[in-house]
């Protein structure tokens, strides 16, 4: 919406200029988004907020410059000619008063239409509409001055010159303005002549009754429909339209009388004709019955200032409020009020505050406590309300617009008291440290988009999928349930942009259905690596990221946390005989390998893929470890080799069981060093050079108990199938 | 270009040494090149294949070549040369296909090779070349919007602010219901919502979406804890909005919450000003104005000096020198109501709530002019913020 400063200076004498203006515009809340020049004249593009239909005009943002500066408002008053009487006034009938709350119409009988005068083309251009004809023209030029819409029909073309508000009926259709026919629903609110609908209630007039060149009489309408009544229809027909866009949040319900003078003067001005009865104003409900109680230790309690009483009276009134002071006698009723007061006594008061009751519309016992809350709220007021600010239903409501008026950055800054400790999410320190290692190990943070495809959903994760109702395709069409696609497209992004050594975690939600309706949220980390785990450099050779890196940074990661009998064990997850996952107590919290080739190949990913999936939820529930001093041993370790040929059969982790199960205290570390195959391994063996490291906290080892442990744990290798080689 | 056995014209000692380490030299730099097993087997049968490798070389061209006078001095070069070559070809056979050794400026550990010991000295005496890039493991970077959002959270856990969050998806009641967007209010229209499907035989307030905001959690929070609280909230959301440079249908939001007796709009405006010159600078202002949020009365939009300029008005500030950051506000009563059987009467406690996007300040910070980079994982990107 555009408003032009020239025009708001005819409802109120501003002495500052342009700039300033919109900077303190835009400080009140009527927000000037910029200012631009058109046709030589200054105009502000506005950015009004959807609770104030009010201020979506030229009159409305001259009520708010008038509060902001102290200046009086001009009256708009229509200057309309006696109207001849008529011969029936028209017949208006308000079938459905939710919907439609007034209903306000005039007659202009033998207007001439023609275009209109260069004025009002140049004030419609504002808003860059052009001219339609000098009736509609001028209906459209009313809603930019005070911001309510109005109708005209072809009065000749109602059958029966009648106008019914009711709900359309099944099978009921319309024509409207843009030439659609229009399926009625028996939701939508429509205009009805004696036979059919001509209007939709808000949103736009009907084709047969529009106004044409060969018009000569018109019905000006000017109503007040229910916001939501007007935007379901909206939303279901998808048209938005300047009426709907204004009864949708709420028209004024006491313009309609003003707005339907204003079209009739200009039309008799830019088409002639006359006047015919006086305006035929249907009420079918009352919308602000009650006004607000407004206590000025209310505005203290909220914006911790004081205002004085002579602010608030002038900022409300300006804005159109009506205040009335609440008289000392009731006051002093008031505070004379005990919670220690017998139901009479206190009913007594209540009858003192009597106004306060019948004003507010408050049951009195919700007086009673708002009194017994407070008893010291000092100066009070009961406040009117102006029909067109149908956001102000609430003592709060009327503190906000006190402050913002009064100015926002007027307010002193203050920080609050406050005793008590500051608590961190459950598992924050866990999650921190998992982050602080891979960043160490060289992993960059990435972030994913939270849709996938239905196909990546089935090929990565087991889980029933959380579709989405309005997704935005067909590849983005259900919640993740496996960070891995996500994984997979960054890994490629970057393959696919020359970076060929990449190595990246996200930590994340992933979503399932557990069951029909519900959805559950899990915490992952994911992380993906290809390339090179070092790269090539003056200093030496390169060396390609293994599965054994991997695996190597799931240690590292899993290290930070105490996982009694973490254990790894082969998955076929990703690809059969490249994949494990670390189970700790019975729960897996890792897996991880080489995705499949050909899972890799059908991306696109011409490079050896690792992956690896955290359950951060169950590595999550084990402690973080803590860590555990041991005396540093004064006397020398003592290393010993074996070397020895295994079957294939034997994996290194039955090897380090039986060592283990030997139970050598000196024992400090058994590791292999060196593996070979081939060459003059046989076929389905391997060699392998084990490492034994023995020391002891209290002495110097002999070399006879070495000799001894390390016939031992030959012993042990021997029982396991090993053949011990020279 | 590849070394061949020079003849030698000159059996000087200069002239002797000149040769021993012309070849050492390519030794070191062949040693260098081998990566696997294929290579080092060339390499292996260059220097010591029996048939023409160049230990068989010296042996002919510099030793069977010498005048009887030099033998002597040229044969002990050639055995320390054997021996030399053998234990390089030895380790790096042991060594170098696992890992990478370097040969050249680094010098080397090779077991039990007592008569690379000298080698090894003659290789580590040069100068280096400390100019060289150093040999570096790469660290990881912190996703920017992270980084920024874990700034964000510590300034106000500093100021005695606990962490909380919540689901990334949620009901109609968190969302919109309980926080005063009433159904078929146009409120909502602003916050384009992704919905989960099949949810129609559900009462609308339990109907399932994806958050367009973190301030479901003050709900979940109030429900949970009775005055007076303090939170913050980081975490993501989703809108139905179409991605281009400037728009993600994921972001971050970083929420906060106060509530107790007595908490006013100078304390939100406190609050937020000490916490703007925390994260931006003690020289940043900042500048309140009236703004629209259903959930907070009174609402305010909070603009701070921009950080590039000063306030004096550059590209980054649109020429206002102002830059809008955040939505904040006094929770409304009705929110309370919502919440009232926990302690939150309307009549007694009041709060204070606001809202900010991490991308856009993450942006602005760093003047990132493309949202589309926090989602794509690019490492040309990522790594920027090591
Ligand atoms: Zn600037």
């Amino acid at each position: 919406m555009r408003i032009s400063p020239t025009w708001l200076r005819e409802f109120v004498d501003l002495k500052v200029n342009e700039t300033q203006l919109a900077d303190e515009l835009t400080l009140a809340g009527v927000a000037v988004e910029s200012v631009k020049e058109m046709d030589g004249q200054t105009l502000f593009e506005m950015e009004i907020g959807t609770n104030r239909p009010d201020a979506m005009c030229h009159y409305g943002v001259a009520r708010e410059c008038s509060a902001i500066y102290d200046i009086a408002l001009k009256p708009i008053a229509p200057k309309l000619p006696k109207a001849k009487p008529a011969a029936i006034p028209v017949p208006v009938e308000i079938q459905d008063a939710k919907g439609c709350a007034r209903y306000t119409v005039r007659v202009v009988r033998n207007v001439k239409i023609a275009p209109s005068p260069a004025k009002i083309l140049a004030r419609l251009k504002i808003d860059d509409h052009g001219g339609i004809n000098n009736v509609v023209d001028a209906s459209n030029y009313t809603l930019m001055e005070i911001g309510h819409p109005t109708h005209a029909f072809d009065l000749d073309k109602l059958e029966g010159g009648k106008i019914i508000v009711r709900r359309a009926r099944a099978g009921e259709t319309l024509k409207t303005l843009d030439d659609v026919v229009r399926k009625l629903d028996p939701e939508d609110l429509i205009i009805a002549d004696a036979v059919r609908p001509v209007a939709l209630a808000g949103i736009m007039g009907g084709m047969d009754s529009a106004i044409s060149s060969a018009t000569k009489n018109i019905l000006i309408e000017s109503a007040w429909f229910d916001p939501v009544t007007v935007r379901k229809t909206a939303r279901r027909l998808g048209m938005h339209t300047d009426a709907s866009h204004i009864f949708e949040r709420g028209a004024d319900w006491g313009g309609t009388g003003l707005a339907c003078d204003r079209v009739a003067e200009l039309v008799l001005e830019t088409a002639g004709g006359e006047l015919e009865g006086e305006p035929v104003d249907v009420v079918a409900r009352h919308l602000v019955t009650y006004s607000i109680w407004l206590r000025r230790s209310e505005i203290q309690r909220h914006l911790g200032q004081e205002i004085p009483e002579a602010t608030v009276t002038r900022i409300l009134s300006r804005l159109g409020f009506k205040l009335t002071a609440v008289t000392p006698a009731t006051l002093d009723a008031l505070k004379k009020l005990d919670p220690a007061d017998t139901p009479e006594q206190k009913q007594a008061v209540v009858i003192a505050a009597g106004d306060i009751a019948k004003a507010t519309g408050l049951a009195s016992e919700q007086i009673m406590a708002i009194i017994a809350a407070s008893k010291n709220w000092g100066p009070s007021w009961m406040v009117d309300l102006p029909t067109w600010r149908l956001d102000v239903e609430r003592e709060i409501d009327l503190i906000e617009e006190i402050a913002r008026i009064y100015g926002y950055n007027k307010f002193a800054n203050t920080l609050p008291a406050f005793s008590g400790g500051v608590v961190e999410l459950l598992n924050a320190d866990k999650q921190a440290k998992a982050r602080a290692l891979l960043l160490a190990l060289g992993y960059n943070e990435a972030i994913a988009p939270t849709f996938i495809s239905q196909a990546d959903a089935t090929a990565f994760s087991g889980s029933a999928v959380v579709p989405l109702a309005n997704p935005l395709s067909e590849e983005q069409s259900v919640m993740r349930s496996s960070l891995v696609p996500g994984m997979l497209n960054m890994l490629a992004w970057n393959l696919n942009r020359g970076t060929s050594d990449v190595r990246l975690f996200e930590i994340g939600h992933v979503f399932s259905a557990p069951a029909e309706e519900t959805t559950a949220q899990a915490t992952m980390l994911c992380l993906g690596a290809t390339g090179n785990a070092i790269s090539p450099s003056v200093h030496g050779a390169a060396r390609a990221y293994s599965f054994f890196d991997v695996k190597g940074d799931i240690e590292t990661l899993l290290a930070a946390f105490e996982l009694p009998g973490l254990k790894f064990e082969p998955t076929d997850r990703y690809h059969q005989g490249h994949g494990a996952r670390a189970v700790a107590d019975g729960v897996v919290v890792a897996e991880f390998g080489q995705l499949h080739p050909d899972v890799a190949a059908a991306r696109k990913l011409k490079q050896e893929i690792y992956i690896a999936e955290i359950y951060l939820d169950h590595l999550f529930q084990f402690l973080l470890r803590s860590p555990r001093y041991q005396p540093l041993s004064r006397y020398p370790a003592v290393d010993r080799d074996f070397s020895f040929s295994f079957s294939d059969s034997v994996r290194f982790e039955q090897i380090q069981s039986a060592i283990h199960a030997l139970n050598i205290a000196e024992l400090q570390s058994f590791q292999p060093a060196e593996i070979f195959r081939g060459g003059s391994v046989p076929q389905g063996k391997y060699s392998v050079l084990l490492r034994a490291q023995f020391q002891s906290a209290d002495r110097t080892l002999r070399d006879d108990e070495v000799a001894q442990w390390s016939a031992r744990i030959i012993k042990a290798l021997e029982a396991l199938g090993g053949i011990l080689r020279s | 270009m590849a070394y061949t056995v020079p003849k030698l014209e000159d059996y000087s000692a200069a002239a002797l040494d000149k040769a021993v380490e012309e070849l050492k030299a390519a030794l070191y730099q062949e040693a260098d090149a081998v990566s696997n097993e294929n290579k080092w087997k060339e390499f292996r049968d260059r220097w010591m294949a029996r048939k023409n490798g160049i230990l068989t070389q010296i042996n002919d061209l510099w030793l069977k070549a010498a005048p009887g006078s030099a033998k002597r001095e040229v044969g002990a070069r050639v055995n320390q040369l054997k021996t030399g070559v053998a234990s390089i070809v030895e380790a790096k056979h042991a060594l170098a296909l696992n890992a990478p050794v370097t040969f050249t400026s680094q010098g080397i550990e090779i077991p039990r090779a007592k008569d690379w010991e000298s080698f090894r000295k003659l290789a580590t005496d040069p100068v280096l070349d400390i100019t060289l890039p150093g040999i570096r493991r790469p660290l990881g970077a912190e996703h920017p919007v992270i980084k920024t959002m874990n700034e964000i959270v510590s300034v106000f856990r500093a100021m005695g602010y606990s962490v909380a969050d919540g689901p990334e998806i949620e009901t109609d009641y968190y969302n919109f219901e309980s926080l005063n967007f009433p159904p078929n209010h146009p409120a909502r229209d602003t916050q384009d919502t992704i919905f989960i499907s099949g949810q129609e035989k559900k009462q609308q307030r339990d109907r399932l979406l994806l958050r367009t905001h973190t301030s479901p959690v003050q709900i979940h929070t109030m429900e949970k804890h009775p005055p007076p609280i303090r939170v913050v909230v980081p975490g993501k959301v989703h809108r139905a909005d179409t991605a281009d440079a400037t728009h993600s249908p994921i972001f971050h939001q970083v929420e906060g919450l106060a509530v107790d007796t007595n908490i006013t709009f100078c304390d939100l405006k406190g609050t937020l000003d000490h916490a703007m010159k925390a994260l931006f600078g003690s020289s940043v202002k900042t500048r309140f104005y009236p703004s629209f949020f259903p959930f907070t009365e009174p609402s305010a939009d909070v603009q701070i000096t921009c950080f590039k300029c000063g306030g004096k008005g550059c590209r980054l500030c649109k020429m206002s020198g102002w830059i809008e950051l955040l939505g904040c506000g006094m929770v409304d009563p009705n929110v309370f109501n919502f919440v009232e059987s926990n302690g939150y009467d309307a009549e007694k406690v009041s709060g204070f709530a606001f809202g900010m996007g991490v991308e856009r300040i993450t942006m602005l910070k760093y003047g990132i002019d493309d949202i589309q980079l926090f989602y794509q994982g690019d490492v040309r990107f990522l790594e920027q913020f090591a």
